[in-house]
């Protein structure tokens, strides 16, 4: 059996190995694994590598007939630290959640345990995904595998890290602001959001519960189409799911004749750099290339998104993290005095400084007094986001953005001023807001780095606008893999085997 | 939210009442009382509903509070608090919220309750209560909405029984999300005694939607009280929140004391502090925690895990048609249907096993008059001093209603039933088995009876002779022989009869 090269495999590629006999799952499974133990060390996208677990489950589908197997049976995946696993530590990245043990499987984790796939392990993040650069991780720097001096983005930087670093052949994170989507433009892969609804948000380590959606990051778009199917649906104990109206099945459009995109005007202002915007200008020839339409839009209401954001999120937050109180999982810090030095001491210990300012936040935005200026006005400017977003679908079908106003940046360099980080989810965030779909695909490169491009949908339109996607992708053919040596300080297990 | 003038209870005057009052000060008290609704599952997820088990033996990780969880509701619990909503005469949104009410305890996994906040379930209902003296208070009802119960603490050593001084404290999650219904009273209410008949009427009431157990003792039925006092004719004094009363007793005994303790501290100059009060039946007073956990700002805000609830019209139709006849309506009927006054039909309609008990028997039985006088009589009574419920008692509407045809067919004295009854309740056994073993049964054979009479005439010549000839008086020593003769249980009618005619009246 020739040696699997994982770089630039795509999950469908995994899927046709398997397939046509070309590999067994254990195989795929180790040359993960040994990719892994060659590249983590400088990547540092992984918090879990559950290689035992991965290896006995990818024996469990070797031992079936092929006839008998399922499409995507065997092939692995790599899994946000904020989605519960039976039986796998879960922690959020936060030290307040170190050592706890999911006794349950996330929706999306039995689906896709259903489905044959194999977990890897688990990704780095920002703690409890608040954060754009993954550097409020508690435990460890993700790098960025374009640029080892640069972040990953965030919150989900570990699963684009691990993407583009070809640590996995996909990942699962989860988007509440832009977690999926400007990490994926900052590593170079696709992300996806799902329309709010879509997925599941059962076992979802809840941040902002109104806002927060799992979704795919991946080497290609066809990749994204296929694990939004194996995740998508209603469920019943996620009472704001409503699943997709149908399957993205398998993009294949060819052009984008017929439709008409509309360029976001208030996302080219100053605050994106000047690398991005041409390649963004490029994408946007391409666009017209290919049949579609661009014309200029106006949303006024979006420039109002990140101060809305930043008090709707923290409030729900301020009010998720609460159960994390020393009482039944998770740390404490003993002994104490009494009950609320236990609170006081344990959730001053348990929580990093990014988690502590924005549950003050949230706590100060929802208090007597104050509601009605907060809280509650920012509800109001989320409307008037879907007013907007709601006018703009009547002209066009799709809307389009930069992703990220900038690439990636050093590592560092904005950990001290939180306002420049929060601006780094300027073109996102009111797309959660409006709890549309928006797709990120790498559209090029600035200075070397990866620039992404942002397709927005109306809500459940994410057939057609994956299929858009497809297109363009196609066209562009931008590569998804980090040039990555092994990196120093690393055991390589490779020559062993 | 004060009361009309045509309002009874403020037409009293200064008297608080219940021993609790002095004058010149009267008690303004409102309601906040809890339901815990007897649904299979919890409200938001499917643990089942238990009481009395194990510690944490009915729990997920979603009334544990784990990380990721999210609620479901319970859509039993929905028409449960729709059907009590109805029953107070509510509006029933047509559009209902949850919010969350954010609070650190250990009891509270999630550190919130789901709960409810400006768009309850019900609005703007009323109770009708029926004082001791039988007029009627109206108390208002100021909401009505659904939330989840909160697990129990055993605080372990220390002495103060709370939290802080307690070597340590275990939590049982058992109950924990269990769905509560919450009623809010308008502060309609002037006296302890007041405040107790609204409970029981409440308790009489949600029993007989079949939606809870309100068994005050185990939980089930929970009270809280807004108390404060004034001058008449003042605004609102500042209100006390009193705890911790779990039975009828406590909760008029806890109203007195606190009203007692703010008369006392105005009285001597002292301001009211708005505070909760809790109530120690051990001592009988109410004392103040006055703990820092005490200055709350709950931060609702509306619940994100949870769509609105849209209660459609054809829904609160649908429950409105399921409803059991209400006391009210019932009391009516059982005056106009069987002559029954005002309040007699108003105790069996209050408790309607009772009320079942009384309809069953008039039923079987055929006589109202005599039915609804054992059930209110002999029959209530053996329940008070036995300590039983209706369905617990011995003596079923048939046993009772076969007791009731010993005495319309003359087998049994009224007396006699009495007697019969007694032993009925103690022993268990029907009334026939009872009048048998006893040779209780009246003889109103006139065979056996004429056999007798025969006897005795022949025996007693003398007073026979004399009887025929005039002697009137003589009659009475034969009935005296009879009844010697039969152990007092001839039927003294037919032995009149059967005496005549063999002793020959005069000139007969």
């Amino acid at each position: 059996m020739a040696r699997i090269d994982v770089t630039g495999l795509t999950a469908h590629g995994c899927r046709d190995l398997l397939a046509g006999g070309d590999a067994s799952a254990v195989e795929l499974t180790r040359a993960y694994l040994d990719r892994i133990a060659a590249v983590d060390g400088s990547v540092q996208a992984y918090l879990t590598v559950d290689e035992e677990g991965a290896l006995s489950a990818a024996a469990a589908v070797d031992a079936k007939p092929r006839r008998e197997r399922l499409p995507w049976e065997g092939v692995p995946i790599a899994l946000k630290d904020i989605l519960c696993v039976k039986g796998m530590e879960t922690t959020c990245a936060s030290r307040i959640l170190k050592g706890y043990v999911p006794p349950y499987d996330a929706t999306v984790i039995a689906k896709l345990r259903a489905a044959g796939l194999v977990f890897l392990g688990k990704l780095n993040m920002d703690e409890f995904a608040m954060g754009s650069s993954t550097e409020n991780s508690a435990f460890q720097t993700t790098r960025n595998p374009w640029d080892l001096d640069r972040v990953p983005g965030g919150s989900s930087g570990g699963s684009a890290a691990c993407v583009a670093a070809a640590e996995a052949p996909w990942a699962l994170g989860s988007d509440t602001g832009g977690s999926i989507r400007q990490p994926a433009s900052l590593c170079g892969v696709v992300g996806l959001k799902p329309t709010y609804g879509a997925v599941s948000r059962y076992g979802l380590v809840a941040f902002a519960s109104s806002l927060d959606q799992i979704g795919p990051l991946t080497h290609d778009v066809r990749d994204a189409a296929a694990l939004l199917d194996l995740i998508a649906g209603r469920d019943p104990r996620d009472s704001t799911s409503t699943g997709l109206r149908g399957p993205a099945g398998v993009p294949a459009r060819a052009g984008l004749e017929g439709l008409r995109f509309g360029v976001i005007k208030e996302y080219l202002g100053d605050a994106c750099e000047q690398g991005v915007l041409e390649v963004f200008e490029s994408a946007v020839k391409t666009v017209g290339a290919l049949g579609g339409v661009c014309d200029e839009v106006s949303l006024p209401s979006v420039e109002r998104g990140v101060a809305a954001y930043y008090l709707i999120a923290p409030s729900e937050a301020s009010s998720n993290l609460a159960r994390y109180d020393g009482v039944r999982y998770g740390y404490r810090h003993a002994p104490s005095e009494d009950l609320y030095d236990m609170y006081v001491r344990t959730r001053s210990e348990g929580f990093g400084a990014e988690v502590k300012r924005r549950i003050m936040i949230g706590t100060y935005a929802l208090s007597a007094g104050y509601y009605d200026a907060y809280y509650a006005q920012a509800q109001r400017t989320r409307t008037l986001i879907i007013q907007d977003f709601t006018a703009a679908f009547q002209r066009f079908d799709y809307l389009i953005s930069p992703t990220s106003p900038t690439v990636a940046f050093k590592l560092g360099e904005r950990i001290a001023d939180p306002l420049a980080m929060y601006l780094s989810d300027l073109c996102t965030i009111p797309v959660n807001l409006a709890a549309l779909p928006a797709v990120s695909i790498p559209a090029g490169f600035a200075a070397g780095l990866p620039v992404g491009l942002q397709i927005i949908g109306p809500h459940f339109s994410e057939p057609g606008m994956l299929d858009a996607a497809y297109a363009l992708e196609r066209r562009l053919k931008v590569d998804t893999v980090a040039p990555l040596a092994a990196g120093p300080g690393v055991s390589s297990a490779e020559g062993e085997r | 939210m004060s009361a009309g003038p045509a309002d009874p209870g403020r037409a009293r005057g200064a008297g608080v009442g219940g021993g609790a009052g002095r004058d010149g000060w009267e008690a303004v008290i409102g309601l906040e009382i809890h339901v815990q609704l007897s649904t299979r599952t919890k409200m938001f997820c499917g643990c089942e509903v238990t009481f009395g088990e194990p510690p944490n033996t009915h729990v997920c990780p979603v009334c544990l509070g784990h990380p990721g969880v999210l609620p479901v509701t319970n859509e039993k619990a929905v028409e449960y608090a729709t059907r009590i909503a109805l029953a107070l005469d509510c509006r029933i949104a047509k559009r209902t919220i949850f919010h969350r009410k954010n609070y650190f305890y250990p009891d509270l996994p999630k550190a919130y309750q789901i709960s409810q906040y400006d768009l309850p379930l019900g609005v703007g209902g009323h109770l009708d209560v029926e004082r001791d003296d039988g007029s009627i208070l109206r108390v208002g009802i100021t909401r009505v909405h659904l939330e989840e119960d909160a697990g129990k603490l055993v605080h372990a050593g220390g002495a103060s029984g709370r939290i802080d001084g307690a070597d340590y404290s275990l939590v049982d999650f058992n109950r924990g999300g269990t769905p509560l219904v919450e009623i809010v009273s308008e502060p309609d209410i002037s006296t302890p005694d007041e405040a107790r008949a609204c409970v029981m009427q409440l308790r009489n009431l949600v029993e007989q939607l079949g939606v809870s157990d309100v068994n005050m003792e185990e939980g089930s039925l929970r009270c809280d009280a807004n108390v404060s006092v004034r001058r008449p004719g003042d605004p609102f004094g500042t209100k006390t929140e009193l705890k911790n009363m779990n039975s009828f007793r406590f909760l008029q005994r806890g109203l007195e004391a606190e009203i007692e303790r703010q008369i006392a501290a105005l009285e001597s100059g002292e301001r009211i502090v708005q505070e909760t009060v809790h109530f120690d039946p051990a001592t009988g007073t109410v004392s103040t925690l006055r703990s820092k956990e005490e200055a709350h700002d709950y931060r609702y805000f509306p619940e994100p895990d949870l769509p609105p609830i849209e209660l459609a019209d054809a829904f609160v139709e649908r429950v409105r048609a399921s409803l059991p006849e209400l006391p009210a309506a019932r009391k009516e009927r059982l005056m106009a249907q069987y002559g029954l006054s005002s309040k007699e039909a108003g105790l069996l309609a209050a408790n309607k096993p009772l009320g079942d008990y009384f309809e069953g028997l008039a039923a079987a039985a055929g006589d109202v008059r005599t039915s609804a006088n054992w059930v209110l009589g002999d029959f209530s009574a053996h329940l008070n001093a036995a300590g039983l419920e209706v369905a617990q008692s011995p003596v079923t509407v048939d046993r009772l209603a076969e007791l009731l045809g010993l005495v319309s067919r003359g087998t049994l004295s009224g007396k006699m039933a009495k007697e019969v009854f007694e032993a009925m309740a103690g022993t268990g056994k029907p009334a026939g088995e009872i009048v048998a073993e006893k040779g209780l049964g009246q003889i109103s054979d006139a065979g056996e009876l004429e056999a007798i009479v025969v006897r005795l005439v022949a025996a007693n010549p003398g007073p026979a002779e004399e009887f025929r000839r005039g002697r009137e008086r003589v009659l009475g020593f034969f009935v005296g022989q009879v009844m010697k003769e039969t152990r007092g249980q001839a039927n003294p009618q037919l032995v009149n009869e059967l005496l005549r005619r063999h002793l020959g009246g005069p000139g007969g």
